[in-house]
């Protein structure tokens, strides 16, 4: 019995963890009591020695000391604090207006501002509320589908899991023993193409199911000039000046600098130019810029400021991810101070969730080391690495596998457990079979994305239910009767999404250099091509008419490749940041 | 049962005190980090004290806060099959888990942090950065941050059964009762019906 016992404590000891879980009590001290029980069961049965557990404070101290886990309250902190001071209803309400007359138009609008929300902060909640409440009753006010309405906004929410600063990368880097800068930069273009795959269903859905995504009429914009114009083409000469000078200063600085510190300087001249022109103009009354030029630019500059703060600082070497966490923190409290947006008691709420938040992650992770300790001393890695690598089909195999796993996990466990638990049992194997961590790292987190979307456990369609109308109401601006939106819907919206995530994964195995090359080496990012691209497609713009030009842009696209739609739409993000 | 429920109020308003002071060193930590990537960048100044100081504060805000957060039920659950079950069972699951995983739990870290807290404190053991901090408060906080987190157990524990009896109304039902997401959507719902009465007002003149 005993000799079974010894032979076979591993995988006795996983199973029992299963079971420990799903006895029901907190994950943390279910994992730490199962840890301890099988260290105890392994030192009677002369497995480990007693001096073995010993090392347990020590390594609880060094979680104490770890730098990067700081991280976790700042981002939080400033992601509470943000989501309270105002930035997302301004951006959704002019970015809603700019896209709203065209097909689909409010959709892109959601994911653009869902994707720039995710540059700034790293948590899910802030974008999917502010979204849910701002722009949801817009689009069922002018026919959206439900389900497309929902799916989009809670899909949008979640990319602040992928795209730099995210909490998810950041404890993925943690445990993967791999620098959060790395993973930042390997996440880019994924948290790219992404947003450029939802854009791209989008645009399928407004050509195949025009009703679902209906046009809003002319009048439903009210950012115009006083003669009734829309002031677009203001706007795109605006755009284009400053994408112009950016591009003038990258090429003028020497060819030494490093890229994504060119690319963040140039960044900076282009927004600088038209915060000034946008100035100059709303001082001296002069009309040069129409009110929805300058409108546009000045909702961009919060966000823009926000994330030059922390991404910024982390990519010129100012600060470390986690001092880039708080120097965004600081820029959130200055914003919505200035603001008047925030008082003693926000504040409070702010610093309660997050040191809440804080403490339970810490003591997942504390429960997770306890386990991993007992399960370390059983030899837990081995056979875990004995099964996994005895894969059929070697590195493939245990992608698809491991990938399935986390999938299927996801389901019940949030991603603070997952990272925590499966993450570290996996790593070493996929080190052994020659995986680069930096772009394993960011394949998980593409796939761990899909719990925070999963029905019936994921986040996002939390937050979603909680703002989105429980009852049927009357809207207050066409007095129609409209109808609630019911939890079917959130849920089946949410399924488009989820399919899309898994084609992300299948992307970023079948071409790795979407990740491991990273900003710093990637062709595809090449200044030039994208420069080309952007010039013909605002060529196209200026030819043709102002409305017109507008649904050319969400029509014109659906031919090219995804890849091109993405730079492309990762470039127009970029330069209609003015 | 009486004694014990006045105990049970007690431990848990002194958490919820606990929890009320130690929040502000969140936004201790995020200014004092600001100030050191600035200080660095601007006068090329630095403190491995300052530096060292983040961390201290950020153990003590996820240690010191352990019992504040159980109060406020916030450990996730797994609760896929025990969701199913009635109230009681899940009370009993509390119950067990709490006598059998959290408290042994707490006992045995205690048990083997506290001689390298006591070590710490007698060779005086400093950081080994030059003007770093000395270590043993930091290492204190472990064992006090578990101390915390089983009074309160003891608190939850003494709730459970007192609800078992009838004594007390459902002690899992989280307390604040709102979320923060529910804080959030409301005070968002506010400003935008103040946006709205505001624009009215205008468009009435």
């Amino acid at each position: 019995m005993n000799e079974f016992l010894i032979a076979n404590m591993a995988p006795i000891m996983f199973a029992s963890l299963i079971v420990f879980l799903l006895f029901g009590y907190a994950v943390t001290f279910s994992l730490a009591a199962c840890g301890l029980f099988f260290g105890f069961v392994a030192v009677e049965l002369g497995v480990i020695q007693p001096a073995f557990l010993q090392s347990l404070p020590l390594r609880i101290f060094g979680i104490m000391q770890n730098d990067t886990l700081l991280a976790i309250p700042f981002f939080t902190f400033m992601g509470l604090i943000l989501e309270r001071s105002g930035m997302a209803e301004d951006l959704l309400d002019t970015i809603g207006q700019l896209f709203g007359p065209i097909r689909g138009g409010l959709a892109y609008a959601v994911i653009l501002v869902g994707a720039m929300l995710a540059a700034t902060t790293g948590v899910v909640a802030a974008s999917v509320i502010s979204m849910g409440l701002i722009s949801l009753p817009i689009m069922l006010r002018y026919g959206y589908d439900r389900r497309v309405a929902s799916g989009v906004i809670a899909a949008s929410g979640t990319l602040a899991q992928i795209i730099p600063p995210s909490l998810v990368l950041i404890v993925l880097a943690d445990q993967l023993g791999k620098s959060v800068g790395d993973l930042y930069k390997g996440a880019f273009i994924p948290g790219f193409v992404l947003t450029g795959l939802y854009i791209l269903y989008i645009v399928a859905l407004s050509i195949f199911y025009p009703q679902s995504v209906p046009a809003l009429p002319a009048e439903a914009r009210t950012i115009r000039e006083k003669d009734g114009t829309s002031g677009l083409r203001s706007l795109l000469i605006l755009v284009i000046l400053s994408t112009a000078a950016a591009i003038g200063f990258a090429k003028w600085r020497p060819a030494t600098v490093a890229l994504d510190e060119l690319i963040v300087t140039s960044m900076c001249v282009g927004v600088g130019l038209a915060f000034v022109a946008a100035v100059v103009n709303r001082v001296t009354k002069m009309g040069l810029l129409s009110n929805m030029a300058e409108r546009v630019t000045f909702v961009m500059i919060p966000p823009l400021a926000l994330i030059f703060l922390v991404l910024g600082t982390i990519f010129l070497g100012i600060a470390t991810p986690t001092e880039g966490g708080a120097m965004g923190a600081v820029g959130a409290l200055v914003m919505a101070i200035a603001r008047g947006r925030i008082d003693l008691k926000l504040m409070r709420q702010a610093m309660d969730s997050t040191m809440k938040l804080s403490c339970f992650v810490l003591f997942i992770l504390i429960g997770a080391t306890v386990f991993s300790l007992a399960f370390q001393g059983v030899d837990g890695p081995k056979w875990v690495e004995h099964l996994l690598s005895s894969l059929p089909g070697g590195q493939l195999g245990f992608l698809i596998v491991v990938n399935i796993m986390v999938f299927l996990l996801a389901f019940f466990l949030d991603f603070f457990e997952l990272a925590f638990i499966i993450v570290p049992l996996i790593a070493p194997v996929a080190e052994k079979l020659g995986i680069d961590l930096v772009w394993f790292g960011v394949l998980l987190a593409v796939n761990m994305q899909t719990s925070f979307m999963h029905p019936p456990f994921g986040f996002a369609l939390f937050y979603l239910r909680s703002v989105a109308p429980n009852e049927d109401y009357v809207d207050r601006v066409t007095k129609k009767p409209t109808k609630r939106v019911t939890i079917e819907q959130i849920y089946w919206g949410a399924v488009p999404f989820v399919l899309i995530q898994i084609v992300m994964v299948g992307l970023i195995i079948t071409f790795p250099g979407l990740v491991s090359s990273g900003l710093t080496k990637d062709p595809t990012v090449d200044a030039d091509t994208v420069m080309r691209q952007l010039q013909t497609d605002s060529q196209q713009r200026t030819d043709d008419k102002a409305a017109a030009e507008k649904a050319n842009a969400g029509t014109a696209d659906e031919k090219e490749d995804p890849m091109a739609r993405m730079l492309e739409s990762m470039k127009e993000e970029q330069s209609k940041k003015p | 049962m009486n004694f014990l429920l006045s105990l049970s109020k007690r431990i848990d308003a002194f958490s919820e005190w606990m929890g009320r002071w130690v929040a502000w060193l969140v936004l201790f930590a995020v200014l004092i980090s600001a100030a050191n990537a600035s200080m660095r960048k601007a006068f090329n100044m630095s403190s491995n004290g300052f530096l060292e100081i983040q961390w201290y504060l950020f153990a003590a805000v996820f240690l010191l806060a352990s019992g504040y957060t159980l109060l406020r039920q916030e450990h996730v659950k797994i609760d896929v099959i025990s969701g199913r079950f009635s109230k009681r069972t899940q009370i009993w699951i509390d119950i067990i888990g709490i006598c059998v995983f959290l408290l042994p739990f707490t006992f045995m870290i205690t048990k083997l942090a506290l001689p390298l807290v006591i070590n710490a404190y007698v060779t005086q053991e400093v950081s080994s950065n030059a003007g770093g901090l000395i270590r043993w408060p930091v290492f204190a906080l472990l064992p006090l941050g578990m101390l915390a987190l089983a009074i309160q157990a003891v608190s939850e524990l003494i709730k459970r059964i007192a609800f078992l009896q009838g004594l007390v109304p459902d002690p899992t039902k989280k307390q604040g009762s709102k979320t923060a997401e529910e804080e959030l959507a409301e005070f968002l719902l506010q400003k935008e019906v103040a946006a709205r009465e505001a624009t009215q007002m205008g468009a009435a003149k």
